[in-house]
């Protein structure tokens, strides 16, 4: 039988998926596991009852170094890295020269480290490095890590295991990130995800990689998770697939994504498009990207079109699934900014028939960070 | 006697007399995952050979179910639509889709074997 994914890039833990009884799937050029044999519905149920182990070395690490690394990308994007405290990580959108988002990513300043260490997508990442190197040449230098694995440990148990094999790391609160040892190996650990529960994303050496996996594998209470199930944990968190809800065609604003706009930027103006986008921020856009629920048990899927209830389309579904712990569909799209109010009452288009929805706010499942108190 | 026939689109439909019973097979369903819906054909329902019948949907994906052999639809499994997670219990068994009276049983020697359909699916 022809294995689909030969000739893929492999992640350091290719062969752990591959004897836990995967089934790999070609995920941005990567041979990924989509789902283990307990399938999507047990592997998301899990992780928000107790966690789950992501494999996540697909994405894009790098440390970005310099004179001031934090100014130079501050052009880039429209957070505050500059006002970055040391240990913290934040989330930010990279801008084209458009104001259009090129990616969404996590920076972080280590203890202290001057350089700033970087995590993006894996299906955009050669283009964001180039980009990243190109547009800060002189002013700061990119270092991409692909000798570097990323594991993600998330749900309520997540702390209590991370706890048995780095002593100490349950003091770290959300958006914390600090270099300690993991089962042995040294990490960089933030309590961060993408599954909206608590949990920690584990950045180790490759080397280190597949024996800090089958450690925390070890624990009983810890289940390999697929793409299959990263994925509807994320769309019940109400959290954006790059590539997907948001791209080089949305912008900030109609993303729903303005929180991520420190007030400093705003005011001072100093990255890319960002008259355009400051436009947006005050005088509104066309469309917004909405949470939507439909009532009954059909999905709808990425790409369904969304009407209003006089069947005239007003916008598209860009993520559609079953969400396992509320038990319904759930989705979300873009929809023209007369009906992206909370409760207006939509139709889903699917298989040409209007599925009765309705907007709703997000996350449809609270998140459940641990946050400093 | 009964005859089980299977197709390339992953049904299988069981004969008697001029009944069909219709569902998909172990092998669709575990490609599926999990089903958490159904959508069946109504009684008194004709359809042709090849049709659309059905709607199954996964966690991870939305799938077609063509009636294998052309009739009209008699009855649907209710139990599924209700408990969509049921199909992946026992596909090939209680879980079946719908029921068609038969406008043609010709039709059937066109389907596979039960040999047939194995080796089709090893060859996949």
């Amino acid at each position: 039988m022809p294995n689909p994914t030969d000739g893929l890039k492999r992640t350091p833990l290719y062969d752990l998926h591959v004897g836990l009884g995967a089934r790999m799937v070609e995920f941005a050029g990567y041979a990924m596991p989509v789902q283990y044999p307990a399938g999507v519905l047990k592997e998301h149920l899990h992780t928000r009852e107790k966690a789950g182990l992501f494999d996540v070395s697909h994405m894009g690490q790098a440390f970005l170094s310099g004179e001031n690394p934090a100014k130079a990308l501050e052009w880039l994007t429209p957070a505050d890295v500059v006002g970055l405290k040391e240990g913290m990580q934040r989330y930010g959108l990279l801008l084209t020269g458009q104001g259009t988002i090129k990616d969404d990513f996590m920076f972080s300043r280590l203890l202290g480290e001057g350089a700033l260490y970087l995590v993006v997508n894996a299906g955009t990442k050669d283009g964001d490095f180039a980009y990243i190197a190109d547009k800060l040449n002189g002013k700061a230098t990119l270092e991409p890590r692909p000798d570097r694995a990323l594991l993600a440990l998330q749900g309520p148990a997540a702390a209590a295991v991370l706890e048995r094999h780095s002593h100490g790391i349950d003091s770290l609160t959300f958006m914390k990130v600090v270099r300690c040892m993991v089962a042995g190996a040294p990490a960089i650990v933030s309590r961060s995800g993408y599954t909206g529960e608590d949990g920690f994303v584990i950045s180790v050496e490759a080397i280190h990689a597949e024996r800090v996996a089958r450690a925390l594998l070890r624990e009983p209470e810890v289940m390999p998770i697929g793409l299959g199930a990263r994925d509807s944990l994320r769309l019940e968190a109400g959290l954006c697939l790059y590539g997907h809800d948001i791209d080089e065609t949305t912008d900030p604003v109609e993303a729903n994504l303005v929180w991520s706009i420190a007030k400093r930027r705003k005011i001072d103006k100093d990255f890319l498009a960002a008259e355009a986008i400051m436009d947006k921020v005050f005088n509104g856009t066309a469309r917004k990207r909405v949470g939507i629920r439909a009532d009954g048990r059909q999905p709808a899927r990425e790409g369904a079109e969304i009407a209003d209830k006089s069947g005239t389309i007003i916008g598209k579904v860009t993520s559609g699934g079953f969400g396992p712990t509320l038990n319904a569909p759930v989705a979300m799209g873009y929809v023209d900014i007369a009906h992206a109010t909370d409760k207006t009452e939509i139709d889903l288009i699917v298989r040409g028939k209007p599925l009765p929805a309705r907007v709703t706010a997000m996350p449809f499942v609270p998140h459940r960070y641990r946050r400093a108190i | 006697m009964t005859d089980v026939r299977y197709t390339d689109q992953h049904e299988w439909v069981r004969v008697e007399g001029d009944v069909a019973t219709i569902g998909i097979t172990k092998y669709a369903a575990e490609k599926l995952g999990d089903v958490v819906f159904v959508e069946l054909p109504e009684a008194g329902r004709k359809i042709g050979a090849g049709g659309e019948a059905a709607v199954v949907e996964s966690v991870k994906a939305a799938s077609d179910v063509y009636a294998p052999v052309s009739g009209e639809v008699t009855a649907s499994n209710e139990a599924i639509v209700a408990n969509p997670e049921k199909v992946n219990d026992d596909p090939e068994g209680d879980s079946w889709f719908f029921k068609l009276k038969l406008s043609d049983t010709g039709e059937l020697a066109k389907l596979m074997t039960a040999d047939d359909y194995a080796k089709f699916v090893q060859g996949l």
